[in-house]
């Protein structure tokens, strides 16, 4: 029974430290480089804002459609395109290299846009 | 006394031409308006009716007619500027079937849809079928072509057109011209028609005796209009440069929701208004987007143009009509005042 119980204790304890090792330490320092880091572009008016948005490598840029209007993301370099996002739809990409990433609507050409990854 | 009577009609001469117009210049005019302008206001709202008159010119063969130019339809669209725009399409259609005369087509120049959807097509097509005009024909609007390039609109409206979907057609002597300036569109640009359309357009122009009227159609204006909100195409000079020499050329347009119209030389170019939404004039809002107004003035904003084509002008006599003036006329000779602008016999 005793050899069943500290089988047991020592099972659960375990699982508990590979959870906690799993959900991360919360005590890492804000400062710290995060890993999923996000920006956001609010596309509205027939234009990206911020225009120009500068970030660092492995952030998720999410472009969300403000506008009563449907819109597309599209990569002047072939490196991303949405679908067509109507009002409220949203379109993300994670840049995991760092370089000047320009970008226009589709529908739209006189609308463009620029992502700077450092 | 000759010397006042001449002075007094040297006064009048002078006072006549106060607009700077010496007597070279107006034999310039004289020879511009043999493409006159005749505008007449019918419930408030202008309309106008351009004529050409080509001196001694045999024009076109076969007869009179007429056909409707509609746009911007945006079917799935159902933002505050207009909840219904199918119900606003089915006033458009109701507005050809009652015309006196009924039109030997139509003519949808793009935005048929609002996101390129399979179900906004059909609701279009279901609409459609109860047009007294069998015939229509369509080029693609920028909102056509977000599936693919535009796959699911070719597939429906594409047959015997090329690339895009532009494509030609002869009838009773005008030649017609259907151009796709909404595809492959590059960052920064306007309209483009490209390379291998433009190629295509001198082709299918080459031979045409000069008598012959020329109607280009494309969803884009073809003349810049507002190059910051896009409206205008890039390359539009090359295919203009290949009409120069008709007698008689029209260009019908969309993509603005609202009438444009500037005449140069023997080219007349139109934009129509939308069955859907109207749009702000160039500037005067943040944005192009889709602008509200006042419920009961909805219908006013909207409208068809009416296009006839009469042998004996060799030119065609464009009358626009908004949806909700239920008086005014389709054959433009409404009531209200009518301003005759340097029109020479």
């Amino acid at each position: 029974m005793t050899t069943k119980k500290i089988w047991i204790v020592g099972l659960a304890t375990t699982v508990m430290i590979a959870l906690m090792l799993l959900a991360g330490t919360p005590s890492v320092a804000a400062n710290d480089q995060p890993s999923e880091a996000s920006a956001d572009v609010k596309i509205d008016n027939f234009s990206f804002g911020p225009q120009t948005l500068t970030v660092s490598v492995g952030t998720t840029v999410v472009w969300t459609n403000r506008d009563d209007i449907p819109h597309t993301v599209v990569s002047t370099d072939g490196v991303f395109k949405s679908k067509v996002r109507d009002t409220d739809e949203k379109f993300s990409y994670t840049f995991t290299k760092a370089g000047t990433y320009p970008y226009f609507c589709s529908v739209h050409p006189k609308m463009t846009g620029k992502v700077v990854v450092q | 006394m000759t010397t006042k009577k001449h002075n007094l009609i040297d006064q009048r001469l002078q006072d006549l031409n106060d607009d700077g117009v010496d007597r070279r210049g107006f034999l310039k005019c004289m020879a511009w308006a043999g493409t006159g302008l005749v505008w007449t206001m019918s419930g408030g709202i202008p309309a106008s009716r351009a004529f050409a008159k080509v001196y001694g010119k045999h024009a076109g063969k076969g007869g009179d007619f007429s056909f409707v130019q509609i746009s911007d339809s945006h079917i799935g669209f159902s933002k505050p500027a207009n909840p219904d725009v199918t119900a606003t399409l089915q006033t458009a259609i109701n507005k050809i079937n009652a015309m006196p005369h009924k039109p030997d087509f139509i003519i949808h120049t793009g935005d048929l849809s609002q996101l390129s959807k399979p179900s906004e097509f059909d609701t279009l097509d279901q609409a459609l079928k109860g047009a007294a005009a069998k015939q229509i024909y369509f080029v693609p609007g920028e909102h056509d072509m977000l599936s693919d390039n535009g796959e699911e609109y070719l597939q429906r409206y594409g047959k015997g057109t090329i690339g895009s979907g532009w494509y030609s057609f002869d009838h009773k002597g005008v030649h017609f011209v259907g151009l796709v300036n909404v595809a492959n569109l590059k960052a920064g640009g306007m309209g483009s028609l490209g390379h291998e359309q433009l190629e295509w357009l001198e082709t299918d122009l080459k031979g045409r005796s000069a008598s012959t009227p020329i109607v280009l159609f494309a969803h884009i204006p073809l003349w810049t209009i507002y190059p910051d909100w896009g409206w205008g195409t890039d390359d539009s000079e090359q295919a203009l440069s290949y009409v120069k020499r008709f007698g008689s050329v029209t260009v019908l347009n969309g993509h603005i929701h609202q009438i444009m119209q500037k005449i140069e030389g023997k080219v007349s170019f139109h934009t129509a208004m939308s069955t859907a939404f109207p749009q702000p004039a160039p500037g005067t809002a943040p944005s192009a987007g889709p602008m509200k107004v006042p419920a009961d003035q909805l219908q006013r904003v909207l409208g068809i143009t009416d296009v006839n084509y009469l042998v004996s002008g060799s030119s065609l006599a464009i009358v626009d009509s908004p949806l909700g003036d239920s008086g005014s006329s389709a054959s433009g000779s409404g009531r209200g005042l009518a301003v005759v602008d340097s029109l020479f016999g």
